[in-house]
């Protein structure tokens, strides 16, 4: 279990399949197993969570779409997938369309900072001791990463990885603290 | 001295208050803690909740207004001033936020300096220096003043000096406190390798990726301790996903 069912998500996996997938077929024409081998190795720890065989189900919706096509190679006796995909000339437009986006996953506060307000306004709940699990919980998952990323190897990619995913964190505890001024002297104020 | 069982550390209704009346300051309230052997313990909480001056009473170096404090087994509290002043130099290792290294010595020199004070031969202090210089990675710069070295480097030299007499317990106040994030990085490295090798440590701070490192998190406020996280042991597998990705693995499927 670990760091693995922690970090990565099938739908997220799946997002990496659909356009990491299609995009690393354009280094060159690869078999399956080089295109999971090279996503396990960015990913490093956190490929782990990866299912081997989604590699394959994207490969093939890939080419039902028309963006990658198959053929079949020599390839050798021990491995069971003797494909080669490649890029269409339609795979490679949406390659550079997906390189040229700008997206950023969302951090989800909103809902967090609801439920802070809803939970002191009903009386249900006391908002800091809410922060005061979250602060826990996100700790716990920090100094997890934080162990993963500390024994990546300088300039290992999956490293670097890691790295952004314990800024993130250190800097959700950081809005977690500024929750705990806040509702701190909220209830200084009510008393 | 270090019977299995024994906290290295314990604390019992430890209190340190300032002034009188009205103006009575309680910066460390009622404080009761154990920290096991080999345990590593941060204590968290915003500036001016009385972290510093309870890791100031813990090794020492100032003392209590009240409780009681033991040290291995050994009631510390009511020691006289010379029976501290030796326990601080023997037996308790101390890391500041800013390095407190002697400009004039290299850094070589730091390390050896404590061993000296406490009698040990210039051979042996020499020796464990360079050993403890190798084991935080700068056996090459053991000969460079402190204001050839980064900020890292010298928070390292402060740590091997720290561990020179063989600590029961080692005390860090802030330690990444004036570093940036590359050398925050390389004293991580080394308090984690602190922590494998059995070292006990109590480190206090606010920066959340240090006390990461802990076994045990505790967060004080108004110089009281208000809550307690096991950060070992036990979260993992039905942790929700990271800010932004979806639900856990299990659960999708």
């Amino acid at each position: 279990m670990g760091l693995t069912a922690i970090y990565l998500t099938v739908r997220e996996v799946q997002f990496v399949q659909q356009e990491v997938v299609l995009a690393m077929l354009a280094k060159e024409p690869s078999h399956g197993y080089e295109l999971r081998a090279r996503l396990r190795q960015a990913l490093g720890p956190l490929g782990d969570a990866m299912n081997d065989g989604q590699v394959y189900v994207t490969l093939a919706r890939l080419e039902k779409a028309g963006l990658a096509a198959s053929e079949q190679s020599a390839g050798r006796p021990d491995r069971p997938d003797r494909k080669v995909y490649a890029l269409t000339a339609a795979g490679q437009q949406r390659v550079a369309g997906w390189l040229a986006e700008v997206s950023w996953p969302r951090p989800d506060l909103t809902e967090f900072h609801l439920k802070l307000i809803a939970a002191a306004a009903a009386g249900l709940a006391d908002p800091l001791a809410i922060v005061d699990t979250q602060r826990r919980e996100l700790l716990r998952r920090l100094r997890d990463a934080q162990r993963a990323a500390l024994a990546e190897p300088d300039g290992s990619p999956a490293g670097l990885l890691l790295e952004g995913i314990v800024l993130r964190l250190q800097a959700d505890l950081r809005w977690l603290e500024a929750c705990e001024r806040n509702w701190t002297s909220h209830r200084k104020d009510h008393r | 001295m270090n019977d299995v069982g024994v906290p290295v550390l314990r604390v019992r209704g430890l209190c340190k208050q300032y002034g009188k009346g009205e103006g009575l300051v309680r910066a460390v309230d009622e404080v009761d803690l154990d920290v096991a052997s080999g345990e590593t313990v941060a204590v968290m909480g915003p500036s001016g909740c009385g972290k510093s001056t309870l890791l100031h009473l813990l090794g020492g170096l100032d003392r209590a207004s009240g409780g009681e404090l033991w040290l291995a087994g050994q009631r510390i509290d009511q020691l006289g001033e010379r029976a501290l002043a030796r326990l601080r130099r023997d037996r308790v290792g101390f890391i500041f936020q800013a390095f407190h290294l002697m400009d004039e010595l290299t850094a070589a020199e730091n390390v050896e300096l404590p061993a000296l004070l406490a009698g040990r031969s210039a051979r042996w202090s020499r020796r464990r220096a360079a050993e403890l210089l190798e084991r935080v990675g700068l056996a090459e710069r053991a000969a460079h003043l402190p204001s050839a070295l980064s900020g890292g480097q010298r928070q390292r030299v402060a740590v091997a000096r720290a561990l020179v007499g063989d600590p029961q317990l080692v005390l860090a106040d802030e330690p990444t406190g004036n570093l940036d994030s590359q050398a925050t990085v390389e004293v991580l490295r080394l308090f984690e390798d602190l922590h494998s090798s059995g070292q006990t440590l109590v480190i206090v701070t606010h920066d959340s990726r240090i006390a990461a490192t802990a076994d045990r998190l505790i967060t004080m406020r108004d110089g009281a301790f208000v809550d307690e996280t096991r950060l070992t042991g036990g979260s993992a597998g039905n942790l929700g996903a990271l800010a932004g990705l979806a639900e856990p693995y299990e659960q999708e499927i």
